[in-house]
């Protein structure tokens, strides 16, 4: 089976995503899809499956024109796609999973599972894989899930096999044994389209690498004629423009200290500090484990050990009330998940972290609150008719100035954002430094997540680059390069 | 920050949709109120209208808890079983000499402990609300059998205070009534002008942000619980003043009626949206269809069915408004 996709643009609403992207893959070929988040990928295989319609630009199945209408037409043409969060029922067995929605019956309608376990194993023995047909999914790791997943488009005679992070979670045995599989389907002709952003791996087992930028194909070469420097080059290579505002704050003591912190949610022995004045930029790639940390310094997951010592003396931050009281405020990267109330008003967000400061006699000063939020609102260029107006109603970079409001409202001594301008228009986003290039220069220390390198390189003063789990290097911004950060993102020197 | 950037906030006015939304529950009693009255001039009548009030004091109090409860996104099925239990360890005491107005106090405070114990499982135990509370009902009920060995409690003797509680007036009107305003009036400053009441909204409205922004959800929970029970044993000691005896069976299936004035009043069972006052619309829209009923002649049997049609069509009312 080839594929072919010429110049194919999509736009969500007026935000450009894929602006004329070519690709090309054939039977027996692994091909390597690499870009940062946010450069097209996902979307440019989720028009491929028929999830999402392009706008223009032409689709070749087989030297033929056609778009598929949905995932599970292009699943029945053969083309699978193998998401990052895998679409499986933890309840129900594997044997379930491998046959949900289409199980085989009989002519009254019973279930035969006689004839679908026959074929499950010999799917499974094809693999080289063994496996309780009867375990339930929940109990297994991610990497037999992942297998289920590749068994199951197997099963759907699969030609084009999509994979988008397939070793993100899997351990180094699990990983092994995927290439193997991998290798197993190319000699089938099958086409693997695998999407990574691991180096080793992708020279490792492709053939052929495509780099994506800015919802564009920057270029297609065979892996052998290629190295890693040369394809994180393609990745970034733009130019950071004066769209950061200049910081003039003056860097001044330790305001927080973070010693030896380990958590289970993923992450080892991070040590970092930060001074008043300062903005220190976390990098790294997804899942590397920069939110983690961050909320197990700021009390929302445990921590195993480690110590946190704001203005000199040690603290135990167990949960956000506390964090809260010590001066320390977090803006979690899911704003509609953990930053607002969406049925809640602007002004019962914004006042929602401070509200016992407006309790007198038992009652809410309302007064009071209602002059907090508004010179809040000022500040931070809310624009709404009023404030009680529900959150929900907002705009992405409206909201996400609300959530800000309500963690600048705390008076924080350390401001912790993760990814403050995730679906933020590009106006916004220039506010949102602006400010935070404000809060520094009246002493807040900020630490900022983000996966966006320019933004990163534009906005910190160090950056800390995070990499399984543990702090992998830093680079002062003077000697901050894109490619310094992929490198150590992506375990590299 | 640079004065070209602020902005004026106009104050908020509100629209004649959200109005009605706001108002719906009380022009549905007013046309409720009209339609008896036309069919029956005698519900109008003032000694019907307070005995009216009397009979719905016991539901809006325990409804005025349940409103707290289900604006968290819980429910609480057991305030039927407090009320039983309370009544009757309330009666109990006072046949056994403690002090009557003592005994009324320690019976609140079982309330409040039975609550928090519903509260506990619920957040230490990671409970569904449910689950938690369909498990107390039966054992704070299976716990009021074994207490009055399945006999209604008698002889609680002739205290002016205890039956003051259920039977007495004041001004004019029966003191279960007064009660209801009283509570009614507290818990409307709590929910609408306290932090405790911000804080009941946050977590229905979204729990895990709630935490976030520093608000300790246990605690509020478990409060909001035993607020819930406290209420129901004060119905409860309501109820055995009344009836001067505590019956073992008292205040079956009252979580059910105590829930439809909730929804009746706008509350939303998954949370974060509602008031006390359409809770108190709700109790009343309930108890005048009750009382309109009877004095309408239709037979308990039928005022059931009509009961269950008209809290199907305010819900769906409420969510075409939506």
């Amino acid at each position: 089976m080839e594929v072919i996709m010429k110049n194919i643009y999509k736009a969500f609403g007026t935000n450009a995503v894929l602006e004329g992207v070519n690709f090309d893959t054939h039977g027996g070929e692994i091909h390597a899809l690499m870009g940062e988040n946010g450069a097209g990928k996902s979307t440019m295989m989720n028009i491929l499956t028929g999830m999402h319609k392009k706008d223009q630009g032409t689709i070749l199945i087989n030297g033929k024109e056609h778009s598929y209408t949905n995932p599970k037409e292009a699943e029945e043409h053969g083309v699978s796609f193998i998401h990052q969060e895998m679409n499986t029922w933890p309840q129900m067995t594997v044997l379930e999973n491998l046959f949900i929605g289409k199980e085989m019956k009989n002519k009254i309608g019973f279930i035969r599972s006689k004839e679908m376990k026959t074929l499950a194993l010999k799917t499974f023995k094809e693999l080289g894989i063994t496996m309780d047909l009867d375990a339930d999914v929940q109990a297994l790791s991610v990497g037999q899930q992942q297998m289920i997943e590749i068994a199951k488009a197997l099963m759907t005679d699969c030609q084009v096999l999509i994979m988008d992070e397939p070793t993100a979670a899997l351990t180094d045995r699990e990983i092994r044994m995927l290439f193997k599989i991998i290798q197993h389907l190319k000699t089938k002709e099958v086409a693997i389209i695998y999407i990574s952003h691991r180096m080793e791996e992708i020279f490792e087992i492709s053939d052929r690498i495509t780099v994506m930028r800015d919802g564009m194909t920057v270029d297609t070469t065979l892996t052998k004629e290629t190295n890693v420097d040369d394809v994180v080059r393609k990745m970034v290579g733009r130019e950071i423009s004066d769209y950061y505002p200049k910081k003039n704050a003056e860097i001044g003591e330790t305001v927080f200290e973070v010693k030896n912190l380990s958590g289970t949610s993923g992450f080892e022995n991070i040590s970092f500090s930060v001074k008043s004045g300062e903005i220190v930029g976390f990098s790294g790639l997804m899942g590397a484990g920069r939110t983690e940390i961050m909320r197990g310094i700021f009390g929302i997951d445990p921590i195993s050990q480690g110590e946190i010592i704001l203005e000199g003396k040690k603290v135990q931050l167990k949960n956000p009330s506390t964090s809260i009281k010590a001066g320390v405020g977090f803006l979690t990267e899911n704003r509609k998940e953990e930053g607002l109330v969406l049925d809640f008003s602007i002004k019962d967000n914004i006042s929602l972290p401070s509200i016992d400061e407006f309790r007198v006699r038992g009652l809410i000063d309302t007064k009071t609150e209602d002059e907090f939020v508004q010179l809040l609102m000022k500040r931070l260029t809310v624009k709404a008719q009023n404030e009680d107006i529900s959150a929900g109603s907002l705009s992405g970079g409206n909201q996400q100035k609300v959530v800000l409001a309500k963690w600048i409202g705390i008076g924080p001594k350390v401001l912790i954002l993760d990814e403050p301008t995730r679906g933020v228009d590009v106006g916004a986003k220039r506010e949102i430094y602006q400010l935070m290039n404000e809060l520094a220069e009246r002493g807040v220390a900020i630490v900022m997540v983000s996966s966006d390198l320019p933004e990163v390189l534009g906005v910190s003063d160090r950056i800390l680059v995070v990499h399984e789990g543990k702090i992998a290097g830093e680079i002062n911004r003077t000697e901050a390069t894109q490619e310094k950060i992929m490198n150590l993102a992506t375990g590299g020197k | 920050m640079k004065d070209e950037l602020k902005v004026e906030l106009p104050k908020k006015k509100y629209t004649g949709k959200e109005l009605i939304g706001k108002l719906g529950p009380l022009l549905a009693l007013l046309v409720l109120i009209i339609i008896v009255t036309a069919m029956n001039p005698s519900f109008i009548a003032p000694i019907n209208l307070l005995n009216l009030l009397r009979q719905v004091s016991v539901n809006a109090l325990i409804a005025f808890g349940m409103t707290f409860v289900i604006l968290t996104g819980g429910i609480d099925l057991s305030v039927g079983s407090t009320l039983a239990l309370s009544g009757a360890l309330v009666a109990g005491m006072i046949t056994s000499g403690i002090d009557p107005l003592l005994a009324m106090i320690i019976g609140v405070m079982i309330g409040g402990i039975l609550g928090a114990i519903n509260g506990l499982l619920i957040t230490k135990g990671k409970m569904a609300p449910f689950i938690a509370t369909l498990a107390t009902m039966t054992i704070f009920r299976g716990a009021t059998l074994v207490y009055t060995d399945g006999n209604p409690i008698t002889g609680i003797g002739d205290s002016f205070i205890f039956k003051f509680v259920g039977r007495g007036y004041l001004f004019g009107i029966p003191f279960p009534v007064i009660l209801m305003i009283v509570a009614f009036a507290i818990l409307f400053l709590v929910l609408h002008k306290m932090t405790f009441g911000r804080k009941t909204y946050a977590i229905g409205g979204n729990e895990k942000a709630a935490f976030v922004a520093g608000i300790k959800i246990d605690r509020v929970k478990t409060m909001i619980y035993a607020l819930s029970g406290m209420m129901a044993s004060i119905s409860g000691i309501i109820i055995t003043s009344r009836l001067n005896s505590a019956q073992p069976n008292a205040g079956q299936a009252y979580e059910m009626d105590a829930i439809a004035a909730v929804v009746l009043g706008g509350t939303s069972l998954s949370g974060g949206r509602g008031r006390i006052f359409g809770t108190l619309i709700g109790a009343l829209i309930i108890g005048t269809l009750n009382n309109g009923l009877n004095l309408l002649g239709v037979s308990s049997f039928y005022q059931q069915i009509v009961k269950g049609i008209v809290i199907i069509i305010a819900v769906l009312l409420d969510r075409k408004k939506k």
